[in-house]
């Protein structure tokens, strides 16, 4: 069936753009409920607000207390959540269309698992600060996946490899971990499991803005590699014949997700599900045949910010950490999307 | 006119002979080393006892403080080592041949996260702390949970898309494991609790126990291996399996039923132990090739050898000892990447 397209910039120019409609309509539509939500979610909470005060305090009218709920306390915590959704849904769907594997997420292949043990080892050995953990798992996320990619070298990096070889990386820090687990007291073992779901508890501008930063940065870097990505997903003769290189851009392209994954997961800890479930349930939704970035972006910032509503007001006042909510979401949709889909095909 | 008369069909010959020798040779390698472990298993620990003892013990001439550790300890370790390695490992190579998907192991059924939801809820809302009870909470777990994937999976067409039995047992997955650790962080003491039972062991120091779930393993590996070449033909393609009389919805049953028997009981025996179940059907692959009774001929010995192995070692890592499920990828995991690394085709 032939798909509609809009066309950016005029068809003998230099840039040109094939924006699919369907795609594109969804990615708004998907955005556009985001933002309500988020807006609404702003007026919820211990002290309930209008919608007119929220807008007023986002304008920088109203009282001081208004204007600091909203502006110092509420917002970061939308704001953030929606960037960290939309930062893993566009891992998520680089690395499934790198390694063509629905289950070829980033906490599937083991990076989640070395920011983990980063944090772990910050925690448990080194009696590292909030701030300490947060870098640990930076580094210990990047330096998983910086492993991981050599011992999957080989005359270039071959799919079914570097699975394997993330598997194996994966499975070895996990046995750390469960060890780290098992030595530590049982203080420092239930903070480290608090933050190992990810949470968005309690969070501020000051903790998250460099890193917010820097993860819109790699966002921006992941979006302009949309191109190189699908014609990839083509195979590695195709790419080459249309000029792309087929394991440079593997290789940038891998970097980027990883990159991305690792700031969000220093501001959030490591969130799972969301990597792995928005992808999937973008492409379900459009329909395509290939994975769209923005489309997973969208569908990523939905997710978490649903996710963190409920965290914030199910069992009111005890907030729940998000990623525990998250991978119950994401799950019970998945399981709803199959459900659809089993009912399509007995009609 | 003789058809191996050919030249190039004698040198396809020459290489399935070839190929044949270097299986048996290999399969050969890998019993001796079974069967090392097993005696190393029964041998070494924190007091190695001389052989004789021990065939004394095990036939019971003897009874001393020896053959107490023998028949209390080391019997039922040795004996679960065995049974869970190669079921696991059995129970892998089956999930990765329905599914098609090498980054398949056994918990993507669902069957870990169901057994370790079960022994939260046993722990935290029935209070439950015998440990002999977390078994039957952890099986019943196990067998909800790989039903509830198998319906999800198998509503509307099963056998044309494996994909969905992944996706519905990874769903599931997350659903149990966020309210599990929802629950856990909420109570300390099923948090305490679970911190260590999903660590995995061996060492249960309960024969009675072993033998109790040794039927539901015996069964599961003889439905196992005689689904070895219905799941060959599938490998061909579902219209070549049924043209060759293989009814695939109910060859994707029994293979469920297999893994949900095999995974289900020795998980809730030895809580999980992961890994091995995804990495032995891979090395079997790359040792036998493509035909799935090789596979998993190696499967069931070569799962047992590393798990023994691993769980020898961890009686000598560190003082205290260290759980088995942590050895095992601390061995497997190099020798993997190692293998991996040493194949040409990919």
């Amino acid at each position: 069936m032939e798909q509609a397209y809009w066309r950016i910039g005029h068809p003998t120019s230099a840039i040109t753009f094939r924006l699919p409609k369907k795609t594109v309509l969804i990615s708004a539509v998907l955005f556009a409920i985001t933002l309500t939500l988020a807006v609404f979610g702003l007026t919820k909470g211990m002290l309930p607000l209008t919608l007119q005060q929220v807008l007023q305090a986002l304008q920088g009218d109203g009282s001081l207390t208004l204007q600091t709920v909203v502006t110092q306390w509420r917002l970061p915590r939308a704001v953030m959540a929606m960037m960290t959704g939309a930062a893993l849904g566009i891992s998520g769907a680089i690395f499934q269309s790198l390694l063509r594997n629905p289950l070829g997420s980033p906490d599937v292949i083991g990076f989640n698992t070395g920011a983990y043990t980063g944090a772990l080892v910050t925690v448990i050995l080194l009696k590292g600060s909030y701030l300490q953990m947060a870098m640990g798992s930076l580094l210990g996320g990047c330096l998983t996946a910086v492993l991981i990619y050599l011992l999957a070298w080989q005359n270039g990096v071959a799919r079914f490899r570097l699975i394997i070889v993330g598997i194996a990386v994966s499975a070895i820090l996990n046995a750390l971990n469960i060890w780290l687990m098992m030595s530590a007291t049982q203080e420092s073992a239930m903070s480290a499991a608090l933050w190992s779901v990810g949470s968005l508890n309690g969070i501020t501008w000051e903790k998250s803005l460099p890193t917010g930063i820097i993860c819109c940065v790699f966002m921006l870097v992941c979006l302009a590699l949309a191109r190189p990505m699908q014609i990839l997903e083509m195979g590695d003769d195709l790419a080459q014949a249309m000029g792309v290189n087929p394991d440079r851009t593997r290789a940038v392209l891998m970097l980027a997700a990883t990159a991305l994954t690792a700031a969000a997961t220093a501001i959030t800890g490591p969130i799972s599900f969301i990597a792995l479930a928005a992808p999937q349930i973008a492409q379900r939704l459009t329909q395509g045949a290939s994975l769209s970035l923005i489309c997973s972006a969208a569908m990523g910032s939905l997710l978490l910010l649903t996710a963190d509503f409920v965290a914030q007001h199910l069992f009111m006042p005890t907030q729940l950490p998000v990623g525990i909510i998250t991978i119950s979401i994401g799950g019970i949709y998945l399981i709803a999307l199959l459900l659809r889909e089993a009912r399509k095909q007995h009609l | 006119m003789d058809v191996s008369s050919f030249p190039l069909n004698s040198n396809v010959a020459a290489l399935q002979k070839q190929q044949m020798h270097k299986r048996w040779r290999w399969f050969f390698f890998s019993m001796v080393g079974l069967v090392m472990c097993v005696f190393f298993s029964m041998m070494l620990g924190a007091k190695s006892i001389h052989p004789h003892i021990i065939w004394q013990s095990l036939t019971g001439q003897i009874t001393s403080e020896d053959s107490v550790i023998i028949l209390d300890g080391r019997l039922p370790r040795t004996l679960l080592g065995l049974m869970t390695g190669a079921a696991l490992g059995l129970s892998g190579a089956i999930i990765q041949a329905i599914t098609r998907n090498p980054l398949a192991d056994p918990g993507i059924l669902g069957i870990n996260a169901g057994a370790s939801f079960a022994v939260v809820i046993a722990v935290a809302l029935l209070n439950i702390s015998n440990p002999e009870h977390y078994l039957w909470f952890a099986l019943l777990g196990s067998l909800c949970a790989a039903s509830l994937v198998y319906l999800l999976g198998s509503l509307g067409n099963p056998h044309r898309n494996p994909v969905r039995f992944v996706l519905a047992g990874v769903a599931l997955s997350a659903v149990l494991i966020g309210i599990s650790s929802g629950v856990t962080l909420l109570n300390p003491t099923a948090f305490e609790k679970l911190r260590f039972w999903s660590a995995g062991s061996l060492d249960i120091r309960r024969l009675d126990m072993v033998l109790m779930i040794a039927p539901a393993l015996l069964i599961g590996m003889v439905v196992a291996l005689l689904l070895a070449s219905p799941l060959n033909a599938l490998s061909l393609g579902d219209s070549m399996a049924t043209a060759l009389g293989i009814n695939g919805p109910k060859i994707m049953l029994l293979a469920l039923l297999a893994v949900t028997l095999l995974c289900g009981a020795s998980t809730a025996i030895t809580g999980p132990i992961g890994f091995i179940g995804l990495m032995i059907p891979h090395v079997a692959r790359w040792i036998a090739g493509q035909d799935q009774r090789w596979i998993m001929a190696f499967t069931l010995v070569l799962s047992p050898t590393l798990l023994l192995l691993a769980d020898i070692a961890g009686r000598f890592l560190l003082t205290n000892e260290l759980r088995v499920s942590i050895v095992t990828a601390l061995i497997g995991a190099p020798v993997m990447i190692w293998l991996v690394r040493q194949q040409r085709r990919f």
